[in-house]
């Protein structure tokens, strides 16, 4: 669960941990009914319409490019800041 | 932003009264000329209203942009007159994972309207607004239609651009409508499908007049009833209600019967795990969806909103955690374990494997019938708190619109009665790809037999219809 969270980048507290553990333990087990399912051979769907390589032209049509969207968290008024991903 | 202790199907304003007639004519003639249209809170706006997805990761974002469904309801003239509560992210069967507001079952306030679309739903059934916008990933437009006695339409996925709406899980979002009748969902969904530019998933293929499918002749169309649906119901009914759906899917069955409708049985035998397929496909591609969310280009940050100061992970860390409801972080992790290193084939690509098996059992269904006609819900509207401790009890609340969605298939939920509780009762039509205008003729003949779409709950407002 803690592994889980932390892949997740989320913060549980010790009560949080042992709540989720035993509902996502309940779902898993309910879930667990696909291994009665005989899937040798079927391929896997990942998405319904058949559509592939549906491509378009590499230009920019957005006149707003540039801009800060309104609710960019920490910025300098042209440009977002970001804390150091080395040290703090 | 929101009051916490309201019971509006609306986040922010309530629309003002309108001149309903005025919008009725207009529908009735095929147009949403002026028509007040309420957008459920998941579709992004540029017009000032912030854009929330009922979370508190959103509860500031305003949007540069519309997206592509609430544009081209603007562009044939209708007025977005409102922002519609959801479950957070859209993840919920109730409404009640809205971090932003409660909303009600305008049939009876101590109800759930359902969910994800619940105050979209709740909005068209007290009759504040005829036309709402929804989605539907796992049924979220058709069952809160159910629960509070409207009709919700799904479409076939790729018929209606997803440009625009916050995405939860890409293969299965769809956006739908909420009306109060066939025709006018026949109305709606002509304005709103058709491929877009910005949506690579969306279809190009011609959008017929949906309206011109509404003949009233249903002769000869041949109706399947899956028997793995009438067994899900019998296992998953309130256990003190009498049969009262599965009654109501004998009455439809009649009244098509007996409109020419022939009808035949049909077995969809993959329909059980169709839930368990749905919790491992959707919870991953919502982990991937949500990972977004990291506090630094929009939404709940930690250092803005509360001042703090830490690392750069810790940044993500503490603005996730903060920003995102119980439900959301269920998912985000059931997801993120289907898909880490060990699990991914025993779960999420064992469920896509599944995913093929359901689809195929329409494919062979749909090679001896025309629709599939099943209950949108094992029960009607459940009450506030029912649930929410128990999450599997709620995932299981959308047994019978999941499969259609996982195999990407177009289905309404139309009114069908009432229970002895006076609780709307809903009947889903699902059709073959592309099939809108078979679903449509269907449930539009049906609706023609019976007048359950114009009764209206207590809480109704003084408008036509």
């Amino acid at each position: 669960m803690e592994k889980v969270a932390r892949l997740a980048r989320l913060a549980l507290s010790d009560e949080e941990t042992v709540k989720y553990q035993d509902q996502l333990s309940s779902i898993l087990h309910y879930i667990g009914q696909l291994d009665e399912v005989d899937t040798k051979n079927v391929p896997p769907t990942a998405q319904v319409t058949g559509a592939a390589n549906v491509l378009a032209d590499d230009e920019i049509k957005n006149e707003r490019q540039g801009e800060l969207p309104v609710d960019v968290p920490v910025h300098d008024g042209t440009n977002i800041r970001v804390r150091g991903v080395f040290d703090g | 932003m929101v009051d916490a202790a309201t019971t509006s199907p609306y986040l922010g304003d309530a629309p003002k009264p309108a001149d309903s007639a005025a919008a009725r004519q207009a529908l009735d003639k095929g147009s949403l000329k002026d028509v007040p249209v309420a957008a459920k809170d998941i579709m992004v706006t540029a017009d000032g209203r912030k854009s929330t997805a009922a979370s508190k990761m959103l509860e500031r974002y305003e949007s540069p942009y519309d997206a592509t469904v609430v544009r081209k309801v603007l562009d044939a003239g209708a007025k977005v007159v409102g922002k519609t509560n959801l479950d957070e992210f859209a993840m919920g069967a109730s409404t009640e994972n809205s971090a932003l507001g409660k909303t009600v079952n305008p049939w009876d306030p101590a109800r759930v309207p359902g969910g994800s679309s619940g105050g979209s739903a709740a909005a068209v059934a007290e009759r504040s607004v005829p036309v709402a916008l929804g989605t539907d990933t796992g049924g979220s437009v058709r069952q809160p239609a159910a629960f509070c006695g409207v009709v919700g339409m799904k479409p076939t996925y790729g018929r209606v651009s997803r440009y625009g709406l916050i995405a939860m899980a890409s293969s299965l979002d769809q956006a739908g409508t909420l009306t109060t009748t066939v025709a006018d969902a026949a109305t709606v969904l002509g304005v709103i499908a058709g491929p877009d530019p910005l949506d690579a998933t969306s279809v190009d293929r011609e959008v017929p007049d949906y309206r011109k499918a509404l003949t009233g002749d249903v002769k000869g169309l041949k109706i399947g009833l899956p028997k793995e649906y009438a067994e899900l119901l019998a296992i998953h009914r309130d256990e003190d209600d009498e049969d009262e759906v599965w009654n109501a899917v004998k009455a439809t069955w009649k009244t098509l019967a007996d409109a020419g409708a022939e009808f035949v049985d049909v077995s969809l035998p993959h329909t059980k795990y169709a839930v368990s397929v749905y919790y491992l496909v959707m919870p991953a591609e919502a982990s991937s969806n949500l990972a977004r969310y990291d506090g630094i280009r929009y939404g709940h940050s930690v250092e803005r909103d509360t001042g703090w100061q830490g690392s750069l992970e810790d940044v993500y860390f503490q603005s996730r955690t903060q920003g995102f409801g119980p439900e959301v972080k269920r998912r985000i992790m059931l997801g993120t374990y289907a898909l880490s290193a060990g699990y991914y084939d025993a779960y999420y690509k064992k469920a896509m494997q599944v995913r093929t098996l359901v689809t195929r059992d329409f494919e062979k269904a749909f090679k001896e019938v025309d629709l599939i006609l099943t209950p949108t819900t094992p029960t009607t509207a459940f009450k506030q708190d029912e649930k929410t401790d128990d999450p599997l009890a709620m995932y299981l609340a959308d047994i019978f619109t999941v499969p259609a969605s996982l195999a990407g298939l177009p289905a309404i939920s139309v009114p069908a009665g009432f229970d002895k509780g006076n609780l709307p009762i809903g009947l889903q039509l699902i059709g073959k790809h592309w099939g809108e205008e078979t679903v449509l003729r269907a449930a539009h003949a049906y609706e023609q037999a019976h007048d359950w779409h114009a009764k209206k709950p207590p809480a109704a407002k003084e408008l036509p219809r």
